[in-house]
């Protein structure tokens, strides 16, 4: 039997199993509800990665000691997986597991030595302020709360502004 | 497509002009960046990755440093307008790739010297192009436009790591510097692990332009930094400048002195016949196109050959790639069509202008 969107009655087209603190969650959208949930940007997943996806549920709980960046939600093992990180915090949240594959990388190299933007003071402390904000005002949306996602745009926008 | 670009001639960084564009045909230098309170494409979704696309597409539009670049949305490209771009070297193959749904675009500057990706790996990749060794002009430009973008958009950046990266190894100075050089003599005295060595000694990787492997077809190769982290860029640059660049120059030029003086006739041959093949053959392979422009090139540089120069041999190293083909010919083709066609393009190109 063909599974139906978990938000209508439409036939779900994207199907997605994400393990979260060693819990199985599986989400099945159809085309409008899936791109609404920005998930349509994968359609075609190689299936080497299916296959992966698979073996993260097959061994379950394994995955449950996996560090995780508090800020995006990668884990170590998907940072493996693809050698990309999601998002700034996530070279504090890995250091120490990065550090030895930075070394090799660059020639010893684990310290910026050179360009330096003009506001690079004041930038570390706002990105991960910004960063929360904009994922609770993704949140406000999908959940269609306008009225806390319109807070929350002012939000964004006065603490832009203070910055310039 | 919806962009005036033109595909029927060059970019200037093809037109063999600069110093050493003997050897080298183009210096490359680009940045990877990423916005300050955002995640990475990789983890952004959907309402957020067009959030990134807009700010960056209003900042590239507005800033006086990318001379109004021209946009092009690669969603809305069609697919041979992406491949004359990758072939082109104005995006990535990765940022081209029709399986994958992502916002994502190009602003391209006048004469193509300049194009910034937006949303790529990193939410900026930018990059400046050159003709022969103009590395540190090429800097020059591209420090003037990320100075002039950072005002505006802010990236992020860490005391410790430099400029945040969605990959480790870019992080820090975010800064790729590629020289594309054109090594056909020491291909021909078998000496080319020289090059390999110079490279591996500073830590840069030697690649062919086109094709896998350790055979670089067209004899064209790629040599670029591989560190980021714990170097500033003006080491990096001076690397390229005054050590590795200038030896494998030097590599080359004495094996090309060598082939003038022990095997003038067999340089001749590899010259002439390449002219022979080209201007007579009614079928032809994009592999051994490559191989033959080489030599030719290889001959007029040494003055062994006078009916064509270097400017038009650089562009035919451009259009006999499948997209290039394609356009000017305005016609979809299979692979034996193709053949045909790019047989037929190079005798035109080669006799009636000579």
């Amino acid at each position: 039997m063909k599974r139906k969107c978990d938000k209508c009655d439409r036939p779900a087209t994207h199907h997605s199993v994400e393990i979260i603190k060693g819990q199985k969650i599986e989400k099945n959208f159809c085309e409008a509800h899936a791109a609404e949930e920005g998930l349509e940007s994968t359609p075609h997943k190689p299936i080497n990665d299916v296959l992966k996806d698979f073996v993260a549920v097959q061994s379950g709980g394994s995955t449950a000691d996996d560090v995780c960046c508090s800020l995006c939600g990668l884990s170590f093992s998907e940072f493996r997986e693809h050698s990309l990180v999601g998002c700034p915090e996530c070279y504090k949240a890995f250091a120490s597991l990065l550090s030895p594959l930075l070394e090799r990388a660059h020639e010893g190299g684990n310290h910026h030595v050179g360009k330096v933007p003009r506001h690079a003071g004041r930038i570390e402390a706002r990105q991960v302020q910004l960063i929360r904000l904009r994922q609770r005002l993704s949140d406000a949306v999908t959940n269609e709360d306008y009225e806390m996602a319109a807070q929350l745009r002012d939000d964004i926008r006065r603490f832009e502004e203070q910055a310039s | 497509m919806n962009t005036p670009l033109k595909f029927d001639s060059a970019g200037e960084w093809l037109k063999g002009i600069g110093p050493s564009s003997d050897i080298v045909i183009s210096t490359r230098v680009r940045l990877a960046r990423n916005l300050v309170g955002h995640l990475f494409v990789n983890r952004a979704n959907r309402r957020q990755q067009q959030e990134i696309l807009a700010r960056c597409r209003d900042q590239l539009a507005g800033a006086a440093s990318t001379d109004h670049a021209l946009w092009v949305d690669i969603n809305q490209a069609d697919e041979l307008d992406r491949q004359l771009l990758v072939e082109r070297h104005l995006i990535s193959r990765q940022h081209a790739r029709s399986d994958i749904d992502l916002p994502r675009g190009v602003a391209i500057g006048a004469r193509e010297t300049l194009a910034v990706m937006v949303n790529e790996e990193d939410h900026l990749r930018i990059q400046v192009l050159r003709s022969g060794m103009q590395l540190n002009e090429a800097f020059e430009q591209i420090n003037r436009i990320d100075d002039e973008l950072e005002e505006a958009l802010e990236y992020a950046f860490s005391p410790q790591w430099g400029y945040l990266t969605a990959c480790p190894t870019n992080l820090g100075t975010g800064i790729r510097v590629s020289v594309m050089l054109h090594l056909p003599a020491l291909k021909l005295t078998g000496e080319i692990e020289k090059v390999r060595r110079a490279a591996r000694e500073m830590h840069l990787a030697v690649r062919g332009m086109f094709g896998e492997g350790s055979d670089a077809l067209g004899d064209l190769y790629q040599v670029s930094n591989q560190t980021t982290l714990g170097r500033p860029e003006a080491e990096i640059l001076a690397d390229f400048q005054h050590t590795v660049i200038p030896q494998i120059i030097a590599y080359e030029q004495q094996a090309r002195q060598a082939l003038l003086r022990q095997r003038p006739t067999f340089l001749d041959d590899k010259v002439w016949r390449a002219w022979g093949v080209l201007t007579h053959a009614r079928v032809l392979g994009t592999d051994e196109v490559l191989q033959y422009l080489s030599h030719l090139r290889l001959g007029v540089n040494l003055g062994r050959i006078q009916q064509i120069d270097i400017p038009r041999i650089n562009e035919l190293f451009l259009f006999s790639q499948p997209g290039h083909l394609q356009k000017l010919t305005e016609n979809p083709m299979d692979q034996t069509t193709r053949r045909e066609a790019r047989a037929t393009l190079i005798r035109e190109r080669l006799l009636n202008r000579s």
